[in-house]
């Protein structure tokens, strides 16, 4: 075995960084360092010879001063005195809004539209089938600006809702319908609702005890409690009693047809255009979400069904216990990528005039300053923290569902 | 014991009962219904509800399709015709098929050019998508690009060729070479190309464009269906190659070259279209070499081409990953080097399982050129909400566009995903 010999040292020469594989790696990474470099050089050049050209230069002052335009749906306190960076805050917080709304709803669709696309009853599923279809093969602007067409050239207007005699009345004496958008009740708080809120906080924790207690009785004695109604009651009994006791403390604002000649007035205004977005993203991701839910139930194999069946259990206790827990483990990842998707969609405001970050800094703002670099950087760098976290937390999720293997 | 059972048993049949027919409840059309749409009184309900609705969109869109009219001189007119009764007024499409299709610039004697890229692209495609076509076919594929770009932009017709020579250059040089090392077939291949273009471009005469056979046509004229067909099908064949550069380039182990295509592919995959979009309108110019004038449309082209390509390598780097990692192994065992196990082993088998995934990138990616109408490039719904709704003649034709706009996309969506469905089944070697 003394034949074996190190390979002798000391002896190193220059064509060994092309021909050893021990340091040709180094070659190729030292070639592509130096062409990036190069690179980025040349486009840095590029850059700044064109904005001396143009008399230009790289500056976030603009952020401070005033934006000087209206946006007409703000979750915060917003003026056109405000500075552009509080109105890039307005856009955020809109983005977000519309975000965390279509996710919600998108997932109502989806998973409503996946299982009627499995039901045995062969109209239904053929009409998902279709939804599915016609929504997935169709851009996502044609859906927003189809269905802010259909707001905003067939809704009547808030007119209609006016004066004694309105031409329409209030959906319950609270809603209104018009081209600019949907009038709300907005709640008025006054003095003692905190109670009222924390009595329902603490009624939602008492429902969760509850449902807990019942099963590790489950388990520890076999003895099955009733969920579902004393689940509601505990929801409800308490919230009530308190609002009644601390002398009805929460009022609700309605948009009132008689206060002004022009308008409604009171209670809160959702814009057509957040109603559009929000709407057509739930429907068009909807679809999407649709095929993953499908996929997913359908990746759980039969025999788990019949092993449960056979074991007794009923078919609602057969999708919860055994069908559910198996098949949102293939859902979930590309359900949260979808909600990625909804989130870099929400960009699409622009298109109706929604005032999200995209339409606040990377529209108007842009346009007044001329600050395309900044904006546009700001921009990027606003949607790439958003994906990078709901990424991280993708990532996280996954590792906490995984099959636990040797 | 056997004769015991014909003491105690009455009576035995020794004949068959003759067949009869099963019962109307249990076959045909009742049974079906029955099966089918009322199982369960819950399932009933879920039926009526589904019936009602189709009624309901039948009854909103009858009247309106079969009212419809193809040849008035305006919206107006059509109110008029109608006059008060439910109706489309298809007379829009009618008047302005030719802008939705190619834009309002393009010069309408011209649109048999664009019409027969178009057609030509079917034949080019045809031996890329269906394998049982014969080889030679991928010449017409291979001469595709040069013809369309000639088509479609007309001028002179020295630029494709030279162009054309050029790959040709670059791929003598590289079969040449490519047996002796990859990197040397490689980047001979792009020197010789660079060679050719150089030398060529210096033989074009000035001034070839306004002699040339084919009227010259500026991009900033291309517009409608036209260039959301040409944006999708240029940048998905632009982002394949580059996307597995990317894939190959992440899945590598020198950290360096790993780090920047994770960097790149996880930047793009991490903000819209839209924003990548705005790059190209209002910053990529800076980029640029002062004077170099590159066009909003190549503009466009870079960035659309480098976000699809980070979306398909991500899909390809999920075929690699799950090619077995027997198939590395065997390549390394039988001697062959990097550029050699990839190009014979891994990658044939890694694409075919990522096609599915690729085309899913394809049809998606067709969808968003619609996006370019936001940065004010006349696709088919930039032309649909600019010059056309805001026209006198046709203010508030919405439904009668956006449904013809649709009607587009869904076949050709439909058309890939149907093709991509066919292509898995094809292409499914283990047996199930």
């Amino acid at each position: 075995m003394t034949t074996l010999t190190d390979p002798p040292e000391g002896t190193f020469r220059l064509s060994m960084l092309l021909n050893d594989t021990r340091y040709r790696s180094f070659t190729f990474q030292g070639i592509a360092l130096i062409l990036l470099i190069a690179a980025v050089l040349y486009l840095a050049n590029n850059l700044m010879t064109n904005l001396r050209a143009a008399g230009l230069n790289i500056s976030y002052e603009f952020l401070g001063s005033p934006a000087g335009y209206d946006i007409n749906q703000t979750l915060i306190a917003y003026d056109s005195q405000a500075s552009n960076m509080r109105a890039a805050w307005v856009g955020i917080l809109n983005t977000l809004l519309v975000a965390v709304l279509a996710c919600a709803t998108a997932t109502f669709f989806g998973v409503i539209a996946g299982v009627l696309r499995l039901s045995k009853n062969w109209l239904v599923s053929k009409l998902m089938a279709v939804y599915v279809e016609i929504f997935r093969n169709i851009p996502v602007l044609i859906w927003i600006i189809i269905i802010f067409t259909i707001l905003t050239a067939v809704m009547p207007g808030a007119r209609d809702y006016l004066g004694e005699d309105p031409k329409t009345e209030l959906l319950f004496g609270m809603f209104a319908f018009t081209n600019r958008g949907v009038y709300v009740p907005a709640p008025i708080w006054n003095a003692g609702s905190g109670v009222v809120v924390a009595v329902f906080l603490l009624s939602i924790a008492g429902a969760f005890a509850y449902r807990r207690y019942a099963k590790s009785l489950l388990y520890a004695t076999g003895k099955l409690l009733p969920t579902g109604w004393p689940t509601l009651l505990i929801l409800i009994v308490p919230v009530v009693i308190a609002f009644f006791v601390m002398g009805q403390p929460i009022g609700l604002d309605t948009p009132d047809p008689l206060a002004n000649r022009f308008n409604l007035r009171g209670g809160i205004q959702i814009g057509a255009p957040l109603i559009a977005l929000w709407f057509a993203l739930s429907i068009y991701t909807g679809a999407f979400i649709a095929e993953n839910v499908r996929a997913g139930i359908q990746s759980v194999s039969k025999g788990q069904t019949e092993a449960a069946a056979a074991l007794g259990l009923r078919s609602g206790r057969i999708m919860n216990l055994v069908i559910l827990p198996q098949a949102l483990r293939v859902i979930i990842p590309p359900l949260i990528s979808n909600f990625l998707n909804i989130t870099k969609n929400t960009s699409l405001a622009i298109a109706v005039g929604y005032a999200d970050i995209t339409a606040t800094l990377g529209g108007i703002t842009l346009n007044q300053t001329g600050r395309a670099i900044e904006c546009v950087l700001l921009l990027m760098l606003f949607y790439l923290v958003i994906s990078l976290s709901i990424s991280a937390l993708m990532n996280v999720y996954n590792n906490a569902m995984k099959l636990k293997e040797r | 014991m056997s004769d015991k059972r014909a003491d105690s048993v009455a009576f035995v049949r020794e004949t068959f009962i003759p067949e009869q027919p099963a019962p109307s409840t249990a076959t045909g059309a009742v049974k079906w219904l029955q099966d089918n749409l009322f199982p369960t009184w819950a399932n009933g309900l879920l039926t009526i509800v589904s019936l009602y609705v189709i009624y309901l969109i039948v009854t909103a869109t009858t009247p309106w399709l079969v009212n419809g009219l193809w040849n008035t001189e305006s919206l107006a007119a059509c109110r008029e015709v109608l006059d008060g009764a439910t109706g489309a007024c298809f007379s829009v499409l009618t008047e302005r098929w030719n802008q939705l299709l190619f834009g309002f610039k393009y010069p309408p004697d011209q649109y048999w050019r664009p019409t027969l890229a178009f057609v030509l692209m079917f034949v080019a495609l045809a031996p890329v998508l269906f394998f049982d076509l014969p080889r030679k076919l991928l010449i017409v594929t291979g001469l595709f690009p040069f013809v369309s770009y000639w088509l479609i932009w007309g001028g002179t017709i020295f630029t494709p060729v030279v162009a054309l020579l050029g790959f040709v250059a670059g791929y003598f040089v590289y079969a040449r070479f490519v047996k002796g090392s990859f990197a040397a077939g490689f980047f001979g291949g792009v020197a010789a190309a660079i060679v050719v273009w150089l030398i060529g471009g210096g033989f074009i005469p000035e001034g070839a464009n306004d002699t040339a056979l084919l009227q010259a046509v500026p991009s900033r004229d291309l517009g409608g269906f036209m260039l959301n067909m040409m944006l999708g099908i240029t940048c998905v064949s632009l982002s394949v190659p580059l996307g597995i550069a990317l894939a190959l380039g992440r899945q590598s182990n020198l950290p360096l070259i790993k780090g920047m295509c994770v960097v790149f592919i996880e930047f793009i995959r991490g903000v819209p279209l839209i924003t990548l979009l705005f790059v190209a309108n209002v910053m990529l110019a800076y980029f640029f070499p002062p004077g170099s004038g590159v066009d909003l449309f190549l503009r466009v082209v870079i960035m659309i081409t480098m976000f699809s390509a980070a979306y398909i390598a991500e899909v390809i780097r999920g075929g690699l990953a799950a090619l077995p990692k027997g198939q590395y192994e065997a390549a390394d065992s039988l001697g062959l080097d990097y550029p050699q196990a990839m190009r014979l082993i891994i990658l044939p088998q890694a694409l075919k399982i990522s096609i599915p995934g690729i085309v899913n990138i394809a049809v998606g990616l067709f969808k968003d050129t619609t996006l370019v109408s936001i940065i004010s490039l006349f696709d088919i719904i930039g032309m649909i909400r600019g010059p056309i709704l805001a026209s006198t003649d046709w203010n508030g034709v919405y439904w009668e566009l956006f449904m013809f706009a649709s009607v587009l996309f869904f076949v050709v969506c439909y058309g890939i995903s149907q093709y991509s469905q066919w292509l898995e089944r094809r292409l499914a070697t283990d047996h199930r």
